[in-house]
């Protein structure tokens, strides 16, 4: 492939605790799933390595506590890594180990690289602040001083996940979940970053309104196409969405490859069951 | 029982810890220094944080002026000179011009300072990302990291839902081009007067433990987005019924007997200095 990938990982790895000598090695440790019984550290997630590329949506799944969220909280800098190299292809970023930078230099990628969803509305929005000013809010942090221009970016933002203007001024805790889910999407998208992260985000919600995020994601990568990495326990949201799909068990891949073919024709024993596990 | 207090009231040890705060408040201009604040014999949150800079920077010669809101005779500014002044014995003042140390709450006097003077002014609330970020341990990362982007959204919201910025007093400045500070709640209309200053500014909120600084010829601008500029309170038309003054802030007033809305210097000493002049010049007329 010649394509360039936009975003590259390489052993990510994160525990919680400080582990012991029965399980500092690698190789030897013996882990009850990702736990380590005898000093109670956590490997939450243990040498991920894979590439996004331009405008695909790379989808991962895994059962709760296979290090899915942590992955995701590592790669937008809500955690900090145990270990491990994070390169974004960007003139500026080349080259550079994305989790070595400094913190003001994380916030640059943070409002400029990317963009995130999370699973609960409340740690991406402010809920006592309006619409307009949750999405303004990355703006500003981007560097714009220009209310106007805020004003009408977040007005076309908002007219995209279909939330009425007449209530644009609201704030975000009077809406329903789904609408608190698109105020979070339009503000990931605000600053038309190159890279996406969609943490859970159908999770909790009803069958129709998730429909509705689900369309507004693919309309999101095909007009705008920009690269997503889309987690989720829910294979159905994976199949719609998702190009490639990397399968996580215990904080480390055991499948990736083409999502049709990981759903398909799964290979490891886990995936099999997962699948098979689908009603 | 009478007994004797030390000069200015506290121990050499407690001005020297109090110094050293302002010292480096000065040397960082906008930057919260904290200090452990001292019991006073005020309460917390009328003063003491002017109060204690006032006390430890204090000297046998110098002239001390307290305004409280633009007023020499108030309660509190009273209260205060009396305490200074029977701990020192400095003398006191209330024309602007004679003071060498001044003591504000919440006004920066009419009359312009000058490089002799220094004005202690008393904070309320020192933190300006304190209604967006509750965690001090989080503020001072987001001072550090120049990371400013809530006190813009608190104002991007007062645009949304007022159409102006909506912060009647203590609008956040630019210190310096590096920390956003509050001004402590003075209007508007004295923000300009932070700007190079010729005057050394020092504040000093005492419930929250702070000491910052601005120190003489600073810039300091106050935040303002491209579309809405920074503007201060106007009094168009309005002028002060008293001494007649128009480019002061003035205090509204509805006069008890007519019912009518009147406007008032709210500077007092700076008015009964234009009465005087007044008076002098109505004096030197009719007897020349």
């Amino acid at each position: 492939m010649l394509e360039e990938p936009i975003l590259q990982v390489r052993n990510l790895r994160k525990q919680f605790g400080t582990g012991c000598m029965e399980c500092a090695e690698v190789e030897t440790r013996k882990l009850e799933k990702n736990f380590c019984k005898n000093c109670g550290t956590v490997y939450a997630c243990q040498d991920i390595s894979f590439d996004l590329y331009p405008g695909e949506i790379l989808g991962i799944v895994g059962e709760s506590g296979s290090g899915k969220s942590t992955m995701m909280q590592c790669l937008y800098f809500d955690n900090e890594v145990s270990s491990g190299e994070a390169f974004i292809n960007t003139p500026e970023l080349v080259s550079n180990n994305v989790f070595e930078l400094s913190a003001q230099k994380k916030r640059s990628i943070r409002n400029h690289v990317y963009g995130m969803v999370y699973q609960n509305p409340v740690h991406g929005l402010k809920m006592n602040f309006s619409s307009v000013g949750n999405i303004a809010e990355k703006l500003i942090a981007a560097g714009n001083r220009n209310v106007g221009q805020m004003e009408a970016t977040s007005k076309k933002l908002l007219e995209n996940v279909h939330i009425p203007l007449h209530r644009m001024k609201e704030e975000p805790r009077n809406f329903s979940g789904g609408m608190q889910q698109r105020v979070q999407i339009a503000k990931a998208l605000s600053n038309n970053p190159p890279i996406l992260f969609l943490d859970e985000v159908t999770t909790g919600l009803d069958l129709s309104v998730q429909a509705n995020v689900l369309d507004l994601i693919k309309v999101i990568q095909r007009d705008l196409g920009i690269s997503m990495i889309v987690v989720s326990h829910d294979l159905a949201v994976i199949r719609m969405l998702a190009d490639r799909t990397i399968v996580l068990l215990n904080g480390k891949i055991i499948e990736e490859g083409l999502t049709d073919q990981v759903l398909e024709d799964p290979q490891h024993e886990y995936t099999q069951q997962l699948v098979y596990s689908l009603l | 029982m009478k007994t004797n207090t030390h000069f200015a009231f506290f121990d050499e040890g407690s001005k020297k810890e109090i110094r050293r705060a302002i010292m480096k408040a000065v040397a960082i201009p906008g930057y919260q220094v904290p200090f452990a604040s001292r019991e006073m014999p005020i309460a917390r949150g009328w003063g003491t944080g002017g109060l204690q800079i006032t006390l430890s920077i204090i000297g046998k010669s110098d002239v001390l002026k307290v305004i409280d809101q633009g007023a020499d005779e108030s309660v509190n500014a009273v209260s205060i000179k009396k305490l200074v002044h029977e701990t020192t014995g400095v003398e006191l003042t209330e024309q602007t011009n004679k003071a060498s140390v001044i003591q504000s709450r919440h006004r920066i006097p009419e009359v312009a300072l000058t490089e002799d003077q220094i004005i202690v002014l008393q904070v309320p609330m020192p933190e300006p990302l304190r209604k967006v970020e509750a965690s001090e341990y989080m503020t001072k990362r987001m001072h550090a990291e120049d990371d400013y982007s809530g006190v813009w959204l608190m104002l991007f919201e007062q645009i949304m839902k007022y159409g102006k910025t909506a912060t009647s007093a203590d609008h956040p400045v630019y210190v310096n081009g590096r920390y956003v500070m509050a001004p402590s709640p003075i209007p508007r209309f004295d923000n300009s007067k932070l700007h190079q200053s010729e005057a050394l500014i020092l504040l000093g909120a005492g419930r929250e433990k702070k000491i910052y600084a601005v120190p003489p010829y600073t810039n300091v601008e106050s935040l303002a987005f491209e579309d809405y500029p920074f503007s201060v309170e106007v009094f168009e038309g309005k002028h002060c019924h008293l001494c007649g003054s128009t480019d002061v802030f003035l205090d509204e007033l509805i006069d008890p007997e007519t019912g009518e809305t009147i406007h008032q210097c709210n500077d007092t000493s700076y008015c009964i200095e234009q009465l005087n002049k007044k008076a002098e010049a109505e004096v030197q007329t009719s007897y020349a």
